[in-house]
């Protein structure tokens, strides 16, 4: 064997195909047969993606999703752009912000779920109390727009820090000179935001985008331990929907939404990657 | 027209506060000019305040105390872009969401100027730096020494320039386009008659590249003049030593009746020089450039004995370091000779080469 570096390779192979492969040739399986927990399979064959193009509940769950993934992205990459500009740039005021940043980010999913459903509970939660004062009849177990905007205010209190702090990241790391060369060319502070800073942060932002992507379209939690993925189906985000089909014991249909799900974040992930690691880089050679 | 830079009269003349947190000053007492349309250097080691002193002159620092002054005028509390002057840094800066073309143009969009002036004037400045090939190439694409011209372009392209400052702006670049950039960066300002500023801290690029050196040590400037007066008349020994390759020989010595003694040799001394080295108590430092130092290889009266160590061929001379007792010089000879470490050797040091310092000062000439 000429090329020995596979044979190193071939325990994490074993561990990736066993962990990941496996369960999901797994799961492609199921999703061409009519399986139900304790009955015979049955083989159909694409029926269950048909099925699945032609159900309206998945047409409001992904149209939802989407909704959601890029209201995620609209508002928090400015937001923490805008934070990590705010932010002292050198001395205790640092670390202060750090730690006050980071901590939102060390709350396991589901406990920011609960935290937020103690904020929201009719009586009790601070949420409908200071509503009131406004005029304002909150109600998260019975409006329908209520619900998904409390996940959606949830999500930016949750994940914006981790833009703010990978813009962060990002900004310390440009020299001086930068900005020095822009105020020798009389740039004005909007400018050297737009033409040093900012192409300057273009890989950060990148895997910041791309993040908050994948992770917000695949959100789980919040939604279920917040409104259960109600009222209605006003909070069934996708993930929901796939964990419902599970539920009801359709496992060869819950198979195809997973696919279908799968798919959609690869294939949307790549596009976003495409177009993000272009921006800025050959403009000029049109 | 002419106009100067003058920089404060105090002690303690710059302070930035991040850096120096004790009483100390990156930049003490100076007093310095800079006349218009002229090629200067400024050349000092690592550390010993030359950029602080480029950003004071461009405005990016403000000084503790003193002033610059730009044709008599105070300009100290102006910003870098009313102060008119470009900077070109260490390592290349540009704006590289932009092409060649647009970088250029960016100054003269941030002044306001119609479209049609601005492309006129962008044009005349990619060809006198010789981009026209690359006018709209990304920046991603270019090499760091294309990327450099960008950025001297960026500060040639105001009309009004008043002074271009470069900070060791050849430090990236590969040797051989190093030589080409420097070639051009002194027929533009040949040609363009403009006031240059070059920071290095390699005495080779600031001889070739102006016409007037002033070196920096310790945030004090320790002798200005052309490169022929640095290199004959070091005003001390610090100059003495860093200019030239190698630096000069410096050697303690002490006056005993008609000979200077050097602690392992001695050799008789002229009449002037034992005037001068009497006048200052009859110790100094004796200074002397290795190409200076004669070297015979048989013996000869009054020549003392040296023992060859080492020899590094330099290709056009040979370097020879020789030893007497504890004290070692260097001695630079013709490539041609033939040396053989090891062997003795005599030398002496010619009367009218031999430099004298006391307490790093120069006390003749």
């Amino acid at each position: 064997m000429k090329n020995k570096a596979w044979l190193f390779l071939i325990p994490t192979l074993v561990l990736v195909a066993i962990n990941a492969f496996i369960p999901m040739m797994t799961v492609v399986n199921y999703s061409f047969f009519n399986l139900y927990s304790g009955s015979t399979p049955e083989f159909v064959g694409l029926q269950n993606y048909y099925d699945l193009f032609r159900d309206p509940f998945f047409h409001s769950a992904l149209w939802r999703q989407l909704v959601f993934s890029i209201a995620v992205l609209v508002v928090q990459i400015p937001l923490g752009i805008a934070i990590a500009a705010c932010m002292p740039k050198k001395g205790i005021g640092v670390t202060i912000s750090l730690v006050l940043l980071g901590f939102p980010l060390l709350i396991p999913h589901n406990v920011v779920g609960i935290i937020w459903r103690l904020f929201t509970q009719d009586n009790i939660g601070i949420v409908p109390t200071v509503l009131a004062w406004f005029g304002y009849t909150y109600n998260v177990a019975m409006s329908p727009v209520d619900a998904p905007l409390t996940i959606f205010v949830c999500d930016v209190w949750h994940w914006t820090p981790l833009i703010a702090l990978l813009s962060f990241a990002g900004m310390q790391a440009i020299p001086d000179a930068f900005y020095q060369a822009a105020k020798i060319d009389g740039a004005s502070t909007w400018k050297t935001f737009r033409y040093v800073t900012l192409p300057k942060m273009r890989n950060v932002l990148t895997i910041g985008i791309l993040l908050r992507f994948m992770d917000s379209f695949k959100i789980y939690d919040e939604p279920m331990t917040i409104t259960g993925g109600g009222p209605g189906s006003s909070t069934t985000f996708l993930n929901i929907f796939v964990a419902r089909k599970a539920e009801s014991y359709d496992l060869g249909y819950a198979g195809a939404v997973s696919i279908v799900y799968l798919l959609i974040v690869m294939v949307v992930s790549y596009l976003f990657f495409q177009v993000l690691s272009r921006v800025g880089k050959g403009g000029a050679d049109k | 027209m002419w106009h100067s830079y003058e920089a404060g009269k105090k002690k303690g003349w710059f302070k930035p506060k991040e850096e120096c947190p004790d009483d100390s000053y990156c930049v003490t007492d100076l007093n310095i000019k800079w006349e218009n349309g002229s090629a200067n250097a400024l050349l000092g080691p690592s550390g010993c305040g030359k950029t602080t002193l480029l950003n004071v002159i461009s405005g990016l620092l403000k000084p503790t105390r003193g002033k610059v002054l730009f044709d008599g005028k105070d300009v100290t509390a102006l910003s870098p872009e009313e102060r008119h002057i470009a900077q070109v840094f260490q390592f290349p800066v540009t704006y590289e969401s932009m092409d060649v073309f647009q970088n250029l143009s960016f100054p003269l969009k941030n002044d306001g100027w119609a479209a049609a002036k601005i492309d006129a004037r962008v044009k005349e400045i990619i060809a006198l730096l010789d981009m026209g090939e690359i006018a709209h190439r990304s920046m991603a694409k270019l090499t760091p020494a294309d990327k450099q011209k960008v950025s001297l372009g960026r500060g040639l392209v105001r009309p009004n320039t008043a002074a271009v400052l470069l900070d060791e702006p050849l430090t990236v670049i590969d040797p051989k386009q190093q030589w080409d950039l420097r070639r051009r960066l002194r027929q533009v300002q040949r040609q363009l008659k403009l006031t240059m500023i070059y920071v290095t801290h390699d005495q080779h690029e600031a001889l070739t590249f102006a016409d007037n050196i002033t070196v920096m040590s310790l945030g004090q400037i320790s002798q200005t003049g052309t490169p022929e007066e640095l290199h004959s008349n070091p005003a001390n020994p610090f100059i003495g030593f860093f200019i030239g390759s190698p630096g000069m020989n410096l050697l303690d010595c002490a006056l005993r009746g008609d000979e200077l003694d050097f602690g392992g040799f001695t050799i008789p001394a002229a009449q002037n020089i034992k005037v001068k080295v009497a006048g200052c108590g009859g110790s100094c430092k004796l200074g002397i450039r290795p190409e200076s130092v004669e070297v015979a290889f048989t013996p000869k009266k009054d020549w003392p004995e040296f023992t060859l160590l080492t020899v590094e061929n330099m290709g056009a001379y040979k370097v020879l370091t020789l030893e007497s007792g504890s004290r070692r010089i260097k001695s630079r000879i013709p490539e041609n000779a033939a040396v053989t470490e090891g062997a003795k050797l005599w030398v002496r040091f010619p009367e009218e080469q031999v430099k004298i310092f006391k307490d790093d000062v120069r006390i003749d000439g």
